[in-house]
């Protein structure tokens, strides 16, 4: 098992233009694309090479790519999207952090295969040291003639800007970010229009994840095959696992799709802390459904996670030790989706209100057998047909623990109180 | 007024969009580092320098959470109490956190030195539980850690 993305973290410096150029590849790929490839032949590639969306959804990267106009009549932009903001995820982070040139090297792949000459980097408002970090790799590669005009000596301009945030989960959301680079509240929009056809300002853009952009200059060096022959047949290449929660060694760790969550928890990240029972995990960050412990033999792969009833998310594999309440993890997690709710749709703004209230009601004690299927009826409500997706990552949360921890939460409402004593607190 | 420094940055901003009003958050930014949070004052400025009408800007600055409607802290201390640092027993810095400065969630020490307010998942998961003051990063917390962080920040110990 070969690891590309991150291969390069452990060395000093590795944020650096010197020593990414110093390891070999450095910027070999925007060379080759920009001066050997036509812009076809790029995104042909990237269709072929099978690359998903690491932000959450799973998106084929090349078919969106493809989307995009092929004239240049008007302006048309990409939007990296590095909000990273879904409970349990910090993987984009560390490539910022540890390698953004890789990053870079995907974006002008990518505009220059859209024929874009603007790029905007999304960050969220809190990541403040990371803005630095990627701000001075970018000029970098400015000083270094591979942003700017006639980049390399071609008649290829880019400039890549990056916007930061302001501490709002839902402008992760591909309409909400587009709406928070326009200077606006990060309210998503109706689609369609999709934003290949009317993006930030109404232009035709394309919203990637930062982790998806920082594959790109691996499959342009290496092939679509070579990328293809790593993973899973419909879910192909390595992908960033962020571990957290009761773990020995939590961590980002890259692997090959199709990898065991048990491989993953038990050999990568240590085992459970104190070497306890496992009770729960939540696979792909906080809006997918968790996984009981007998259930980790699945293969982190989105067809296997599909087929387990969840989904893999951003990869965010958070774990619960035998002592984790789960009405109290159904509480935090409600709480976060009341919190970050806009407030458009009415299932969404009442509906995530309900949840948490009732949740939190339960956990005290204070709870009726009832709730429980009236939390079920507000989720299934919530689901599917509000402005954004907001609505069911907060459903689905709930759904899960409910299918899997329905007696937990039957046995606070029995016993008017909390039984869990060596629980986390909230 | 925001300094000529400030001023500079916010020109170099408009020039990253094709419309100034793209610049507010850019702006606030800028704004909420140089005073430590966003003032009436603040927002009108603001609004003259991109060319809006004010309420644009004040409905930027309520939605967004990170830009603070009142005078806070020197020291904002903002712990993560979303799931992973739940698991690793946020709720118990923060109680820690209550005690050693004397205040509540949501409250400024007199001196306006220190605030304490809780904050969904800043994506530190993996070195649970932590906090962010102000720009900054502390992570892996543990009692003793929060002690030295605060001495450092002129806490004389209990
Ligand atoms: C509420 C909500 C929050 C989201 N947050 C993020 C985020 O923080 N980062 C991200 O890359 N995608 C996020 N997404 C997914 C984006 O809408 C979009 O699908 C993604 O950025 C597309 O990139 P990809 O195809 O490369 O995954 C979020 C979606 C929703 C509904
Ligand atoms: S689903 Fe929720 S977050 Fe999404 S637009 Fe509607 S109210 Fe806003
Ligand atoms: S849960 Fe605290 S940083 Fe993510």
């Amino acid at each position: 098992m070969e690891r590309y993305l991150t291969k390069n973290f452990d060395v000093q410096d590795s944020e650096t233009i010197k020593v990414y150029l110093s390891q070999g590849e450095g910027y070999k790929a925007v060379e080759n694309a920009l001066k050997k490839m036509t812009p076809e032949q790029i995104i042909d590639e990237i269709k072929k090479s099978g690359l998903r969306g690491r932000g959450g959804a799973g998106f084929p990267a090349g078919l969106k790519w493809s989307f995009m106009p092929k004239d240049n009549a008007r302006p048309k932009y990409i939007c990296c999207n590095a909000d990273e903001s879904e409970p349990g995820t910090f993987k984009d982070r560390q490539i910022i952090e540890k390698d953004p040139h890789q990053l870079i090297e995907g974006l002008i792949i990518g505009a220059y295969a859209m024929g874009v000459n603007t790029v905007y980097i999304y960050i969220r408002g809190e990541y403040a040291s990371q803005a630095k970090i990627l701000q001075n790799a970018i000029d970098e590669a400015y000083d270094n003639g591979y942003l700017g005009k006639n980049v390399l000596g071609t008649d290829f301009n880019i400039d890549i800007y990056i916007h930061r945030g302001g501490g709002a989960y839902i402008c992760g959301e591909e309409t909400g970010l587009m709406e928070s680079i326009e200077g606006k509240k990060g309210q998503p929009r109706k689609k369609p229009p999709f934003p290949a056809g009317y993006g930030v300002w109404g232009y035709p853009t394309t919203i990637n994840n930062l982790e998806t952009f920082s594959h790109v200059s691996h499959i342009i060096n290496r092939g679509a095959d070579w990328f293809k022959g790593i993973g899973t047949e419909k879910s192909t290449g390595n992908t960033l696992f962020g571990v957290s929660g009761h773990v020995k060694r939590p961590g980002v760790y890259e692997l090959p799709f199709g990898v065991s969550l048990k491989e993953i928890i038990y050999e990568h990240a240590g085992g459970i802390r104190n070497d306890n029972e496992l009770k729960g995990v939540i696979p792909g960050g906080s809006s997918t459904k968790i996984l009981t412990a007998d259930m980790i033999d699945v293969r982190m792969d989105h067809d296997s996670l599909m087929q387990a009833g969840s989904s893999i998310g951003t990869g965010a594999i958070i774990v619960m030790d035998h002592t984790t309440c789960m009405v109290r993890v159904g509480c935090v997690l409600s709480h976060f989706y009341r919190h970050e709710t806009c407030g458009q749709c009415t299932q969404c703004r009442e509906g995530t209100a309900w949840m948490h209230q009732i949740i939190a009601r339960i956990e005290k004690g204070e709870g009726e057998i009832e709730d429980l299927d009236i939390l079920l009826d507000i989720a299934s409500n919530m689901e599917g047909n509000t402005i954004c997706a907001l609505s069911d990552a907060a459903a689905w949360p709930v759904q899960g623990l409910l299918r899997y921890f329905r007696d937990e939460f039957e046995e606070h409402i029995k016993q008017k109180k909390c039984p869990f004593t060596d629980s986390f607190l909230v | 007024m925001l300094s000529e420094d400030a001023r500079r940055s916010v020109e170099d901003s408009i020039k990253k969009y094709s419309q100034k009003k793209a610049a507010v958050l850019s702006t606030l930014h800028i704004a909420q580092k140089e005073k430590g949070w966003i003032s009436e004052e603040t927002i009108e400025e603001i609004a003259g320098i991109l060319d809006i009408p004010s309420i644009e800007v004040k409905e930027v600055v309520s939605f967004y959470t990170i830009f603070n409607l009142r005078d806070v802290g020197k020291y904002h201390i903002q712990v993560c109490t979303n799931l992973s640092c739940s698991l690793l027993g946020s709720r118990h810095i923060v109680n820690y956190l209550e005690k050693r400065l004397g205040l509540g969630v949501g409250k400024s020490t007199e001196d306006k030195r220190f605030s304490l307010s809780e904050v969904e998942c800043l994506g530190s998961c993996g070195t649970a539980p932590m906090m962010q003051i102000n720009e900054d990063y502390y992570e892996n917390l543990t009692e003793e850690k929060i002690d030295k962080i605060l001495e450092s920040l002129g806490h004389a110990q209990k």
